[in-house]
């Protein structure tokens, strides 16, 4: 049985992280980037409804997906804190969006072959988005990475930073634990390092040794970057409750 | 590094007063070169110019163009050519380049009576 409190991880990864991306909207690098990290976003906003409003539909009524996306408080967010850290520069943003859609991309190969045809179908639909996006990032992390010095470093940087946020991937919460095909997450960390490290190679980054194990998100307790993200994000469907468009 | 070799066809403009050819690698990180997008919309059609854009190097080129071009179930397929390399007709002789057509009617096969077992054409 899939728990509400399982869809609500998945949909607020896929909605902060949207959020976070769509915050270069306007100040993009360049006109065409702009575009494509803002349509990322928009990707990722859309597989957040769905999850949500699958989460509404077994809630029976009681809440609708706006419900969960505006009108909660940070502690009740199931978002790992990966997603919710500020986007920082282009290398910074770039290289979170290749460690999570890798991540993404084996997680929901796995969601697609559960017998709960919804979240199948979920995954499955948005496994091609992820390709994408796992193809747009990958380029930016060898491009940055193996570019410039200044780019380097700033990737460098990225990485020292993003690192610590990784480990909580893998870590199960207890709704994971309970559904179905998770049982086994330590395999997934594994298959995700073997995808990650050609890459990072590529890129002449190298995976930082003294990291920290950064958790916490999964299970609510989140930084102030969240609280501030969710004051603005919901600040228009809490001042008007009920508005429509 | 691309070499640029003067080729003047016919009609083209002169690279010194339009098509520009940069020979050295841009100075700006966002003074990536303009590349020139075609798109086919369906399998058999063929790709049409969509507009341009900028990009770094081919691959980023196409993907821009993916992002720019193809968000609303556009195409199919993308081409992507670096704007250096099209060659264009000078506008200022476009009346020795188009004119002596107008007066050659005979050129259009309007002349032929179809039998009507032909139908449309």
């Amino acid at each position: 049985m899939t728990s509400i409190s399982y869809l609500l991880h998945l949909a607020d990864n896929a909605l902060i992280l949207g959020h976070r991306n769509s915050e270069w909207c306007g100040h993009g690098p360049i006109l065409e980037q702009d575009i494509a990290i803002t349509n990322i976003s928009l990707d990722l906003i859309g597989q957040a409804r769905n999850f949500y409003q699958y989460a509404a539909a077994l809630s029976g009524g009681e809440k609708t997906e706006d419900d969960y996306a505006y009108l909660r408080d940070a502690h009740e967010f199931k978002n790992l804190l990966l997603v919710e850290q500020p986007k920082a520069d282009w290398a910074y943003t770039t290289l979170r969006q290749f460690l999570f859609s890798q991540y993404q991309q084996i997680l929901f190969n796995r969601l697609c072959q559960q017998d709960d045809q919804q979240i199948a179908a979920i995954a499955n639909k948005s496994l091609k988005e992820i390709a994408y996006h796992l193809r747009w990032s990958s380029e930016w992390v060898i491009r940055l990475g193996d570019g410039t010095e200044e780019s380097h470093r700033r990737m460098e940087d990225a990485i020292h930073v993003i690192w610590n946020y990784t480990d909580e991937m893998f870590i199960p919460s207890d709704y994971e634990k309970e559904f179905p095909g998770l049982e086994a997450i330590n395999e997934m960390k594994v298959q995700w390092l073997d995808k990650v490290k050609p890459v990072l190679a590529e890129a002449t980054l190298s995976i930082p040794t003294s990291s920290k194990t950064m958790t916490g998100g999964k299970e609510g307790k989140h930084s102030s970057h969240l609280e501030e993200l969710l004051k603005e994000m919901q600040s228009v469907a809490r001042a008007h409750p009920g508005a429509q468009w | 590094m691309n070499i640029a070799i003067r080729k003047l066809y016919y009609g083209d403009i002169p690279e010194d007063r339009g098509g520009p050819a940069r020979e050295s690698r841009p100075e700006k990180a966002t003074d990536w070169p303009l590349w020139e997008i075609f798109i086919r919309s369906k399998q058999g059609l063929d790709h049409k110019h969509v507009g341009s854009l900028h990009a770094a190097d081919a691959q980023m080129a196409i993907e821009n163009a993916r992002d720019v071009y193809t968000r609303r179930m556009e195409g199919v397929s993308i081409w992507a050519v670096e704007s250096k390399y099209i060659h264009a007709s000078n506008p200022e002789e476009s009346a020795p380049f188009f004119d002596p057509a107008l007066d050659k009617i005979y050129r259009h096969p309007t002349f032929y009576d179809l039998p009507d077992e032909v139908g449309h054409m």
